[in-house]
């Protein structure tokens, strides 16, 4: 069961991916392996085909959509069962960068890979990252800048968790097309990703290692 | 209000005739620099390195910018180069305080100026303020403060001397923007052919008024933030190259609309749909390709110089090289990259050099493949058999579909598995899609988020 609910996910049929997690709790199986060995597991596949060339990013999307369709059907599940998310990551892109396919393509993929992602969208001011961060509790803040004239906005978004001081409390990942490491260090961010891909996998690895609070 | 222009039919008789450098329309500036008039000129872009701009930086902004001019003309002068155009393409900031933008043209066109009273180096401007627009979901597009920016802006720079206004307007990416990332065909259709049209018609009227009054050129409108965000995903891998190539059919009939509303070229740089233009308008056209390599990464980079008559990088970030500041390394590129098309030209081998130039990309990817003097000539015919835009924009993409297919069968072109499935997926897409513009509306306004989008602000 668990196998095929992978499948249909992969194949993104949403339909049929709701129809087998209700089959499949019916049947007993645990809400966590369900999202474990059926919903994630898919996301890995499909992952992986796109790393490796075999799918474009609508496919990813499509496969992506089934999985929250399946998602709904088991969060009640999950939180009567205790199950808590691996993580939370809030992402947005810095106050007066308006590009968001990149970093729509990004909380995409961090979905995949079972976070739960809270998208600001765009031309978000630093305190709205902060706020929101402190509000839902999150793990990681993502924060991207597409623009040479906005990568500064990063620096001043990461400064505002500092003066909030709850800097500590979360773990900073930049990205955007004139963004790299050494901008990320002199920012004082903790992660740069240089794709949607890699921060995706950088969320996994973040939030498999860390302690979800 | 300028008057609406028709084009029924193509502005050649012959795909000979269809060379860099010449158009049949030229556009000469006041200062007698002429655009399409023989000769390729190079059209310089470039942006600032990593800094905010606010108004305690914009001191250190100007200087900056001056620094690059004053480099980018010298270059210019240095290398013997007849003329060329800057282009100052606005950064959200600049167009959203507008005297940002208003200094920073003026500080580049007196030096503009002052080159050509010194020396004799002949210039021209292109003034592009950032549309803003799309900042609001749902867009506002006829009015409020950031409409009424951009219109001071346009006039307040072209009576400061801009040549020639430009702009990448945003009417109809609150949609298409998720359907390049779907690869949904048939809702960019809908951004492209039915929303854009209607807000570019009156951004047009608007613009060329604005022109009229003022003395400056009503240039061009890019479908940069549809056309090219595909062409770049697509190289990422992000998207199917099946589906950038539709893209770049279906901006076609979008741009047009700037020509039926008072455009009269150069069209912008990264308005690769300018060579379709250029075939039906007989307008000059700008375009970038490898020497764009600094901006953006592309497969079209040699035939994208085939028929332009301003050969641009689109935009370089002023950072130091080995040799020198990045604007002026790119300018020396541009000079020489035009100055091999004009020493060709001249000694009879323009026809020589275009082909080279298609030949060269034309059948290692599909986005290359449809700008083909022939092939273009064949979408550009198709496009002006009927008026609508809509009705246009579907039967390009049809026809696309199907020269893709025939260029397969002649294997003129291979398309790997992925690409292949994709193009009989784009295929039941487009088979979804009813001939009647008003059939399609009533069935997208049911789809389309209100929340995001609302089709009033395009009459709709």
């Amino acid at each position: 069961m668990l196998e095929q609910i992978s499948r249909t996910v992969q194949i993104g049929n949403a339909k049929l991916v709701k129809e087998l997690v209700k089959q499949a709790l019916e049947d007993g199986l645990s809400p966590a392996d369900i999202m474990n060995d059926g919903l994630i597991a898919a996301m890995a596949v499909v992952g992986d085909d796109f790393k490796n060339n075999r799918i474009f990013v609508p496919e990813m999307l499509v496969a992506s959509r089934a999985m929250s369709q399946g998602l709904k059907i088991l969060e009640p599940h999950l939180v009567a069962a205790g199950v808590k998310p691996i993580g939370t990551v809030v992402i947005g892109t810095v106050k007066q960068d308006l590009h968001d396919i990149g970093k729509n393509l990004v909380a995409t993929m961090m979905r995949g890979v079972g976070a739960t992602v809270c998208d600001l969208g765009v031309d978000v001011p630093d305190e709205i990252f902060v706020k929101k961060a402190e509000e839902i509790d999150a793990d990681i803040v993502a924060i991207s800048a597409l623009l040479t004239t906005t990568m500064p906005a990063i620096g001043d978004v990461i400064k505002a968790f500092e003066t909030a001081a709850v800097r500590d409390k979360y773990k900073i990942m930049i990205g955007g097309a004139p963004v790299n490491s050494n901008f990320a260090k002199t920012v004082g961010a903790d992660y740069y990703s240089p794709n949607a891909a890699e921060a995706a996998e950088l969320v996994r690895e973040i939030l498999s290692g860390m302690q979800v609070h | 209000m300028a008057e609406k222009k028709e084009f029924t039919k193509l502005a050649y008789s012959s795909v000979d005739d269809f060379l860099y450098g010449v158009s049949p329309f030229p556009v000469k500036t006041e200062n007698g620099l002429e655009i399409g008039g023989g000769l390729v000129y190079p059209e310089v872009n470039f942006t600032l390195p990593g800094m905010a701009v606010t108004k305690d930086t914009m001191p250190e902004v100007l200087t900056i910018y001056k620094e690059i001019i004053d480099g980018v003309l010298q270059k210019a002068l240095d290398l013997h180069q007849p003329g060329l155009v800057i282009e100052y393409e606005t950064l959200p900031q600049m167009s959203e305080f507008p005297q940002f933008g208003i200094d920073i043209h003026k500080l580049l066109r007196d030096a503009m100026f002052e080159y050509e009273a010194k020396y004799g180096l002949k210039s021209a401007m292109r003034m592009t303020p950032n549309d803003l627009r799309e900042i609001n979901r749902p867009m506002i597009l006829r009015g409020g403060e950031i409409v009424d920016n951009m219109f001071h802006m346009f006039r307040q720079s072209a009576l400061d001397g801009a040549d020639f206004l430009a702009i990448e307007s945003t009417g109809g990416k609150e949609i298409n923007d998720e359907a390049i990332m779907n690869a949904d065909i048939r809702t960019a259709i809908f951004a492209l052919g039915c929303m854009a049209p209607r807000d570019m018609a009156w951004l047009w009227q608007n613009i060329s008024d604005i022109a009229r009054e003022t003395g400056a050129i009503p240039a061009g409108d890019s479908a940069c933030g549809f056309g090219n965000t595909s062409m770049v995903l697509a190289e990422q891998g992000f998207i199917p190259k099946v589906f950038a190539t539709l893209m770049r059919v279906a901006t076609i009939p979008r741009a047009l609309t700037a020509l039926e509303n008072g455009a009269v070229g150069p069209s912008k740089d990264c308005a690769y749909e300018g060579i379709f233009l250029k075939a039906i308008t007989g307008t000059p056209i700008a375009l970038e390709g490898k020497t764009a390599a600094c901006a953006h990464f592309s497969p079209i980079g040699n035939i994208a110089a085939a028929v332009a008559d301003l050969w641009s990088n689109e935009s370089v970030q002023h950072i130091k090289l080995l040799s020198g500041f990045a604007p002026v390394v790119s300018t020396e590129q541009l000079i020489y990259d035009c100055r091999l098309m004009n020493v060709a030209a001249k000694q009879g081998h323009a026809k020589l050099l275009r082909d080279l130039l298609v030949d060269s990309d034309a059948y290692l990817d599909p986005q290359a493949y449809i700008l083909k003097p022939d092939i273009a000539f064949e979408i550009a015919g198709e496009i002006v058999k009927t008026q609508n835009q809509f009705t246009r924009t579907l039967n390009a993409v049809r026809l696309t579909l199907d020269i893709l297919r025939r260029g397969i069968d002649k294997k003129e072109i291979t398309l790997d598995e992925r690409e292949s499935l994709w193009l009989e997926r784009l295929s039941a897409q487009i088979e979804q899609v009813p001939e009647d513009e008003e059939e399609f509306i009533e069935e997208m306004k049911d789809e389309i988020d209100t929340d995001k989008c609302d089709l009033r602000e395009y009459g709709i």
